[in-house]
Parts: C-alpha cells; sequence; structure tokens
C-alpha cells in the first residue's frame, strides 16, 4: 500500500472557530501514542463518502511533542472538490478515521539564527505548530500573519496572549498590509523565511526576497494545491494493463486508486514529487498544476504528477 | 596562468564557479593572491560602491589594482589569520542580502566559507572561483593537525611527522581535505612524492 502508514484514530473533540475553520481532534483508537512530529508536518486524512475515498492533507498544529492527540483546522471551501465539506458536515466526535503518518515537507532548518514566518489565512497551521517547537528550545522567531477580517482570524488571540511581542496582525479590510520590503531589510544574517498562505502570497514573498538578495536556501514555502476538476478522460495504465476513466471532479491519481491499482504518493497536493510517472504515449495536451516537474518536464511530456494534473485530448498511456 | 581546469573527482571533492555579481544589500569579497583578478573580472562601479574587499596578496602583484576599484572598505592583510577578525567582525554586523564571493586558493575560500555558513549564509549560497596555487589545506587524521599550502603527495604531517597520502575527501566543517598515513602497515615504504594533479 502506497503513502505513509497509517494510524486509525478517533475524533475526540470538535470546535467550531469561525465562519470557515473548524479544528478537529485526533486520539488513537487503541489509546496508544500518536508518534512526535517535527513543525510543519502533514496528516493525511481519508475521507470514506459513499463510493469516494477522499485522501486531503491537513498541516498538524498541535506541538509536536504532545503524543495524546494531534489537531487539524479545516477551512471550508464550498467551491471544492467537497473534502472540507465532508469533515465540516459529515465527521462527528466519536467518528473513526484513518490518518497517516506525519510527513514534513516544510520543516523549519535549525541552522537559521532567526525564524521569519509569513502567514495568510489558514496558512497560520504549520507555523502554530513551529512555534511551539521552537518555544521548547527558546527559538528566534517572528511571525506576521494577513487575515481576511477580525472575525476570520483563526488563532489571533492565542497567538497575541501568548506571544505579544513576536506576533503582528494585518486585517486585509482594515487595509493592513505587510510591509515586506522594510521587513526584509535589516533582518540579521542567517534568518530564514518561511511563507504558506494563498498562491500569490507566496509569489510575492519569493520574488521579493530574490530580488532583495536572499539566499533561494533561506526561503521556505508551503502550498498544497487540491487537484481542480476538469473535463472528464480516458487513460491506459500500461503495467496494469487497465483502461481508465477519469472523472470531473476526481484527480488523476484517485481515479488510479479506484481502480485498484496502488500508486505511489505522500503529499496529494503537488509538491512532493512522489507520485511522478512516467507517460509512455500521449495525443493531446497535459494540464500540469503540480510544483514539482520543472518548465522543461512540462513541456516535454514525458512525466506527469497525477495528483494535481490533468490531460485533455485523444489517448493517455501511463507507466503504471 | 591563474585558471586551472581540476580533475573529474568523488563528490565531496568541492566544485568551484565563476564569480558573478548578484544583487544584494552589500558585497563581501575575499580573496588572496591571484583571486583579485576574480574580483577585477566581477567588479562594477555600483557594486563597489556597497563593497568590502578583504585581500591576502600571498606576494602577488594586485594589490595597487583592486585598491584602485575604490571599494567602500578595503583592507590587505599578510594572511588569514590575520584577517579573520575582521572577516568575523563583517560577518556578525552584516545582514540578509549579503553577498559573498571567494576567490583564490582552496585554503583561503574553504576557510572563508567555513566563516560564512557558521554566521548563517547557506553554502550553496557562497561564491567561488578558483585561482592561483592549487595546494591544499590538509587535516591529519591521526592527530588532527592541519598542514597549509601542501603541494605534494605523499608529504610530512607539519604536526606529528607520519607521511601522509592527499584524499579528495573534503570537510566544509574543517575546511580541509584529509591526509592519511601512507606507510602505517609497512614504516618507511613511502612513494616518491609527486605534485598532487601530476
Amino acid at each position: 500500500m502506497s503513502g505513509a502508514e497509517k494510524i486509525a484514530v478517533k475524533v475526540t473533540d470538535i470546535v467550531p472557530l469561525n465562519e470557515l475553520v473548524t479544528r478537529f481532534k485526533f486520539a488513537r483508537v487503541d489509546g496508544g501514542r500518536l508518534p512526535t512530529f517535527s513543525g510543519g508536518a502533514h496528516t493525511v486524512v481519508e475521507m470514506r463518502d459513499g463510493d469516494i475515498t477522499r485522501l486531503n492533507p491537513y498541516s498538524l498544529m498541535s506541538d509536536p511533542m504532545d503524543q495524546s492527540a494531534y489537531t487539524i483546522s479545516v477551512r471550508r471551501d464550498d467551491e471544492g472538490r467537497g473534502g472540507s465539506l465532508f469533515m465540516h458536515q459529515r465527521v462527528k466526535v466519536g467518528d473513526e478515521m484513518t490518518i497517516s503518518y506525519p510527513v514534513n515537507l516544510f520543516s523549519l532548518d535549525l541552522r537559521a539564527k532567526k525564524h521569519l514566518f509569513l502567514a495568510g489565512g489558514i496558512g497560520i497551521t504549520p507555523f502554530l505548530a513551529q512555534i511551539k517547537q521552537l518555544e521548547r528550545f527558546n527559538g528566534n522567531w517572528e511571525l506576521h500573519y494577513a487575515c481576511r477580517t477580525e472575525s476570520l482570524g483563526s488563532y489571533v488571540d492565542e497567538l497575541t496572549n501568548h506571544h505579544p511581542n513576536e506576533t503582528h496582525i494585518y486585517y486585509d479590510d482594515q487595509n493592513d498590509k505587510i510591509d515586506l520590503v522594510n521587513l526584509l531589510d535589516g533582518q540579521p544574517l542567517g534568518t530564514h523565511v518561511y511563507v504558506c498562505g494563498p498562491k500569490g502570497m507566496i509569489e510575492w514573498v519569493r520574488g521579493t526576497a530574490t530580488a532583495e538578495g536572499w539566499p533561494r536556501e533561506a526561503v521556505h514555502y508551503e502550498e498544497f494545491l487540491a487537484p481542480q476538476p476538469g473535463k472528464p478522460f480516458e487513460v491506459k495504465l500500461a503495467v496494469s494493463n487497465k483502461v481508465i476513466q477519469v472523472g470531473e471532479t476526481e484527480s488523476l491519481l484517485e481515479a488510479i486508486e479506484r481502480a485498484g491499482v496502488d500508486a505511489p504518493y505522500l503529499c496529494r497536493g503537488g509538491a512532493c514529487g512522489q507520485c511522478e510517472t512516467r507517460v509512455i504515449d500521449y495525443t493531446g495536451n497535459f494540464i500540469h498544476r503540480d510544483h514539482w516537474l520543472d518548465d522543461d518536464e512540462h513541456a516535454n511530456g514525458e512525466k506527469i504528477m497525477p495528483c494535481v494534473s490533468r490531460f485533455e485530448g485523444k489517448t493517455l498511456v501511463l507507466d503504471r | 596562468m591563474s585558471k586551472f581546469t581540476f580533475p573529474q573527482s568523488i563528490r565531496s571533492r568541492p566544485v568551484y564557479g565563476t564569480l558573478e555579481q548578484r544583487d544584494g544589500a552589500a558585497h563581501l569579497l575575499i580573496a588572496d593572491a591571484e583571486g583579485a583578478e576574480a574580483i577585477l573580472d566581477v567588479a562594477t562601479p555600483a557594486m563597489m560602491a556597497k563593497a568590502h574587499i578583504v585581500y591576502i596578496p600571498k606576494g602577488a602583484a594586485f594589490e595597487d589594482k583592486l585598491r584602485g576599484l575604490n571599494a567602500a572598505s578595503f583592507y590587505a592583510g599578510p594572511s588569514y589569520g590575520a584577517a579573520e577578525q575582521r572577516i568575523h567582525k563583517a560577518l556578525a554586523d552584516a545582514k540578509m542580502g549579503l553577498q559573498v564571493y571567494l576567490a583564490g586558493t582552496e585554503g583561503l575560500m574553504g576557510q572563508a566559507q567555513n566563516a560564512a555558513m557558521q554566521a548563517g549564509i547557506p553554502h550553496t549560497a557562497i561564491q567561488t572561483e578558483h585561482r592561483g596555487s592549487t595546494a591544499r589545506r590538509i587535516q591529519c587524521v591521526h592527530c588532527k593537525g592541519i598542514t597549509e599550502d601542501v603541494e605534494t603527495d605523499p608529504f610530512v604531517c607539519a604536526h606529528c611527522g607520519l607521511n601522509l597520502f592527499v584524499r579528495d575527501h573534503y570537510s566544509r566543517r574543517l575546511a580541509a581535505y584529509q591526509g592519511v598515513c601512507i606507510d602505517a602497515e609497512d614504516p618507511g615504504n613511502v612513494p616518491e612524492p609527486k605534485g598532487i594533479y601530476e
């Protein structure tokens, strides 16, 4: 079976935080201890919704050393493919679910002299765990957190109460903006910047840091891409000798799994590279959406990341 | 001829590039001997207005030319050891956006890279260009003493006197290659020393 090792858990608490975000707490079904993790790690939550199984990654936001429970925060996306709606509407306290072992694609670089965190909206969640991790070692950090409105500012009160000197909040509707050039200018040598938020914010931070002479290795970002719906298409899996149909609202990876073919994955969000699949033959156009393959690879039609990318055309044959 | 093409080797062996100007809040350029030529190649007036040059001539005649670049700060000193305090101070005062350029011998670049890494710059973000002598800085794996400017293989450890074979295994932490006793099993059976790249 692909993906990280699985853990059977029970939902022990559900707390609605605001109009859009709800927090879920999981403990092991067998009462045992969960693995520790490192700040920035995510878990892949399995959602069994009738015939459909959705596997969505969520950042762990609890204390990485707390082995009694994991917590995640899920932002409701009414336009998405239904994973967040399932969590909000269908999951109840006491439900048993399956989650994966923690996987970290957004870890702290502990060589840094200072950690500068930039969060947008629900992008706050990995930083909550990283802050708890750094506090244990008296780490040097600073958070700049942009939210749409005060009422949608998840965890703002907790952060400003516990860390008044490190936390800086910006409300979009009050025209507060992170003064990024000034913020980056004058940071001590050895500072690393981390950004988690919408695509535009990540590009803004990466572009500005590069222009200000920050090394690429000192700029960290995490953006989970939800697979986007698209036109249905047909795929031939050469190794398994199967022809499968990819539906409008499912990803290519989900369709492969539905056909009973074991395909590797970890993040399911176009970032980690695990699901990279060789293309044997195609007539048509790829709709690449991942961050893993480079521009040349996106252009040459030799590989596809089935977790987020799609295809439009006549034939697609994969080495799977 | 200050450029040398190093033969292919193991992954541990450092690979040097060609300095190129990068955008940044400030520029720290550290060079020895013929490394000055690499600085002269990359320097522009705009870069020099925000530049600090640290130069160890080692008998080479480039000091006046480098001084003529009119860097915001220029220092020439007799050895890396003499310049070390200044380099550490420059790094301690620096902010993100500093660009580091190293040029010259492997010993100079390795030690300056180590100082910059400890100050928090990822080693991959530090530019290097080899010029001049191909002599190596080598740590004896037996006594741990470091011998500077080793040109032959094997050579005699300046600290413990063992006959050492020059390896391509390199440590960024020590800024040194590894030297291993060549006649441990048959004392006195030492091949004739020759140039490291002969």
